[in-house]
């Protein structure tokens, strides 16, 4: 019997047991919520008294959802993908000191009963916990728990220095912006510390509206804290009053975790008057954007504040002229959230990481074609290879990597023979890709390329603000041109115009929305032209994802006759008799994958 | 595209029930009271209107625009911009289809088409005839680690549920059993 379970003396009593539960958005719509109840459930029944701690997420979300149990004398460990029936079982048996079933235990030394380390698991030994070193482990609604932690220490240290010291710091760290451009963070800074100016804003970027990215809402709903203190800090390095945290509706528990916290960090005395006793006054409000993806840019973020809505030209930029045209610094959430760790830590443990132009760690979302979908925080430099294999465990069986979409709608498809490049703001920009927010979404060979180019125009067509025309008028045209690519009437001629016409929107847009807009299909068509003219030439789909290319029939085997394709068909191209397997006559077939869509057997199939 | 949203909806009557001028009004002048007659709160502002109605209904957003002195125009612009606006009525549920990089690439664009032929919408119908569900495209939740994602809201914003690593057969069970959910609610509205 454990040393744990001694405590109790009789009654089979733990009061030392922790439960740790992630409540995140991704784990709770992975049925957290049920398991929590479960636990609650079964810690009753069981008789046992525990600490249930409501943390945030860590980041392997092929976890989903897990749980974490401590109790004296045994050693954390996590178990993997609990269902709710499941969770009276493990604790029973992890207080009886049986670890089966358990995913890893976290501690350094060696594995227990032979349960793995976490470390011993490649994608959480290949990580360095840098920003995200308390996601997943303390509860993001408990300021004391991010005192323990070391919280906000990092601002009392910069509150000690002067305004200039501080930027200094920042400089000398080498920090680059982690929301798309890597834009020097000091170098804003300094040019909003030197406006003269009675009224001057700090913002943080948490519009976060790239498809396939999600490490600012995992950081901020996981340790909200870190992102605040990065923030006042950034306040009262260029001298703002008041700073905001810009978040958008379609993440509301994201937006509820900053506003514990901002309460928090005021009855602390962190934000308010004179903080910390010192004549740095500053406070901060959470606002809910209503979303559009171009909110994420500066202008229009400032915009959306002013209860406007578009972007507009720069410069001025917002450094200088920005919200009710005051000098405004805007932040990343990443980015702030490294500020506070920068100051916490000091700086060699921030820049003995990354390479020699871009230090320190990044989060990455790694999801689509991998098996241990996820956020991976690694240094800069680091091979985008390793994360999809390494860490990311590469495609499930069967498949293969054909590319990597690196950065979003405004990013770049990165070839499966090209994966050993690094992820660096330089490296990628040069391959036709952008570093973004830092996702990663694999593509395998079931994705067809001229499938996903049309899909990020349709995607920024749709977010387009109208304002300018070779946004309005050219990515519509772009989106045209590949709709022909896809139904195989285009001509060579039009790749070439495709090509052509991305380049002067990327010249001549208003914003960078439509300046990398043609980026998904401009990278697409520079490394698969192949996949392109085999759509041209030979009419063919050959990941059989574009309808008009391919052909429909159906599966005699699986077939049971119901007749429902032969019913919506709407060009009566479908019979057969009920009971007996049906047919498709290709010739009137006009692909348009209704059968497909409607067969409940799974029966029609492309060909 | 925005800009067309906006122009058809100034050219075309309004759908859906029209409500007692009284409950517009009531609603748009405690709007005002919050936020005062303060151009730069209008985003706030629709969203109040719109947690109220569930969507903006027109008539609102002609009193809003007499109050603050700006052109209806120039509202609808805002709101048809936004995402989180919604122009028309919606059903029981709202079911939003995940449209981001990962779910479209892992069939996001099936289950949403059979989830429609399930309710038997027709082209640009968005809500299921009885009124129960509607069913639109959403950009990324941030949860596409379980790709492919819907996730549901009732229209009163009471409840709100995701669901991740869907199918087709699932997506299709998924939207009869909020479909036989929101049946029992508007019957016990018609019992009350
Ligand atoms: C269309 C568009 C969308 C953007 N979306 C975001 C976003 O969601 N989050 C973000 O932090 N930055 C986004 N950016 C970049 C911001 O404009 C800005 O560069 C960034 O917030 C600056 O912060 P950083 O220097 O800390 O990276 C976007 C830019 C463009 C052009
Ligand atoms: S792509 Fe669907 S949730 Fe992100």
């Amino acid at each position: 019997m454990s040393e744990a379970l001694e405590l109790g003396s009789g009654t089979r009593k733990i009061s030392e047991l922790i439960v740790r539960v992630p409540l995140a958005s991704c784990t709770l719509a992975a049925g957290a919520s049920k398991v929590l109840e479960s636990i609650e459930k079964a810690l009753g029944k069981l008789g046992l008294e525990a600490r249930v701690k409501k943390t945030g997420c860590m980041g392997l979300c092929y976890l989903d959802p897990w749980i974490e149990l401590e109790s004296r004398g045994l050693p954390p460990t996590i178990y993997a993908n609990v269902k709710p029936e499941q969770a009276e079982g493990i604790i029973r048996r992890y207080v009886e000191g049986d670890l089966s079933g358990a995913l890893a235990v976290r501690s350094e030394a060696s594995g227990f009963k032979g349960v793995p380390t976490l470390n011993s698991l490649p994608e959480w030994r290949l990580q360095v916990r840098y920003v995200s070193r308390n996601c997943g482990f303390i509860d993001p609604e408990s300021i004391e728990d991010y005192l323990r932690t070391g919280g906000y220490s990092g601002l009392k240290k910069a509150l000690k220095l002067g305004r200039e010291e501080v930027i200094e710091i920042v400089r000398k760290s080498g920090l680059r912006g982690r929301g798309g451009a890597g834009f020097p963070t000091w170098y804003k800074w300094r040019v909003a510390y030197e406006q003269r100016s009675d009224v001057k804003y700090v913002i943080c970027n948490g519009d976060e509206g790239d498809p396939g990215a999600f490490m600012n809402r995992l950081l901020a709903e996981s340790d909200p804290h870190r992102v605040l203190e990065g923030l006042i800090i950034a306040g009262y390095a260029i001298g703002a009053s008041r700073g905001y945290i810009f978040v958008r509706a379609e993440k509301p528990l994201m937006a509820d975790r900053l506003e514990v916290a901002v309460r928090q960090a005021r009855d602390y005395g962190f934000l308010g008057e004179k903080i910390l006793g010192t004549d740095f006054s500053f406070d901060v409000e959470v606002y809910r954007s209503a979303g559009a993806f171009v909110c994420g840019e500066e202008t229009a973020l400032i915009a959306a504040i002013e209860g406007r809505s578009r972007p507009r030209q720069r410069p001025p930029y917002p450094a200088t002229s920005g919200l009710w045209g005051k000098p405004t610094v805007i932040n990343n959430v990443e980015t702030l959230a490294h500020v506070a760790t920068i100051f916490q830590t000091g700086l060699d443990e921030f820049t003995k990481y990354g390479t020699e132009r871009s230090k320190g760690t990044k989060m990455f979302c790694v999801t689509g074609s991998v098996r241990k979908t996820g956020v991976y925080e690694v240094p800069i430099g680091t091979k985008i290879r390793t994360l999809v294999y390494e860490l990311a465990g590469g495609p499930p069986d069967g498949r293969s990597v054909k590319a990597v979409q690196v950065g979003g709608p405004s990013g770049g498809c990165i070839p499966a023979d090209l994966l050993d490049l690094e992820l660096d703001y330089e490296t990628l920009q040069s391959y036709g890709a952008i570093m973004g927010s830092g996702g990663l979404v694999v593509i395998d060979n079931t994705n067809c390329m001229v499938d996903v180019a049309k899909y990020f125009i349709t995607f920024t067509l749709a977010e387009s603000c109208g304002k300018c025309l070779p946004c309005r008028v050219g990515v519509k045209v772009l989106g045209d041109i590949l709709e022909k690519v896809a139904s195989g009437t285009a001509t060579l001629e039009d790749l070439e115009l495709l090509r052509e016409l991305g380049e002067s929107i990327m010249r001549s847009s208003l914003c960078a929305l439509g300046g990398t807009a043609p980026n998904p299909v401009l990278s697409t068509l520079r490394y698969f032209k192949n996949e392109y003219e085999e759509h041209v030439v030979m009419r063919r789909c050959p990941a059989k994802v574009c309808s008009r290319l391919v052909t429909y029939e159906i599966d005699p085997a699986r077939c049971r006759g119901c007749g429902q394709c032969a019913k919506n068909c709407p060009v009566s191209a479908i019979s057969g008799q009920p009971g007996k397997a049906f047919k498709i006559d290709t010739s009137r077939c006009t692909k348009c994958g209704q059968c497909l869509i409607i067969c409940p057997f799974g029966a029609v199939v492309k060909g | 595209m925005y800009y067309e949203q906006s122009r058809t909806y100034l050219r075309t009557p309004q759908s859906g029930a029209v409500l007692d001028p009284r409950r517009y009004l009531s609603v748009v002048d405690r709007v005002i009271c919050k936020y005062g007659a303060d151009r730069s709160k209008l985003i706030n502002m629709l969203q109040e209107i719109q947690r109220e109605f569930q969507h903006l209904p027109r008539q609102a957003l002609e009193m809003l625009s007499v109050k603050l002195g700006i052109s209806l125009s120039e509202i609808i612009n805002v709101a048809t911009f936004y995402h989180q606006f919604r122009l028309e009525p919606v059903g029981v549920y709202v079911i939003q289809v995940c449209f981001g990089t990962t779910c479209y690439l892992k069939g996001s664009s099936e289950i949403y088409e059979s989830m429609r032929k399930v309710l038997g919408l027709r082209e640009r119908e968005n809500t299921a005839r009885d009124g129960t569900i509607t069913i639109e495209k959403a950009r990324c939740f941030g949860c596409c680690s379980l790709a492919p994602v819907i996730m549901v809201t009732s229209s009163d914003g009471s409840e709100r549920y995701v669901h991740g690593r869907l199918n087709v057969s699932e997506g299709k069970r998924v939207v009869l059993d909020y479909r036989s959910k929101a049946l029992m609610k508007l019957k016990g509205l018609k019992n009350e």
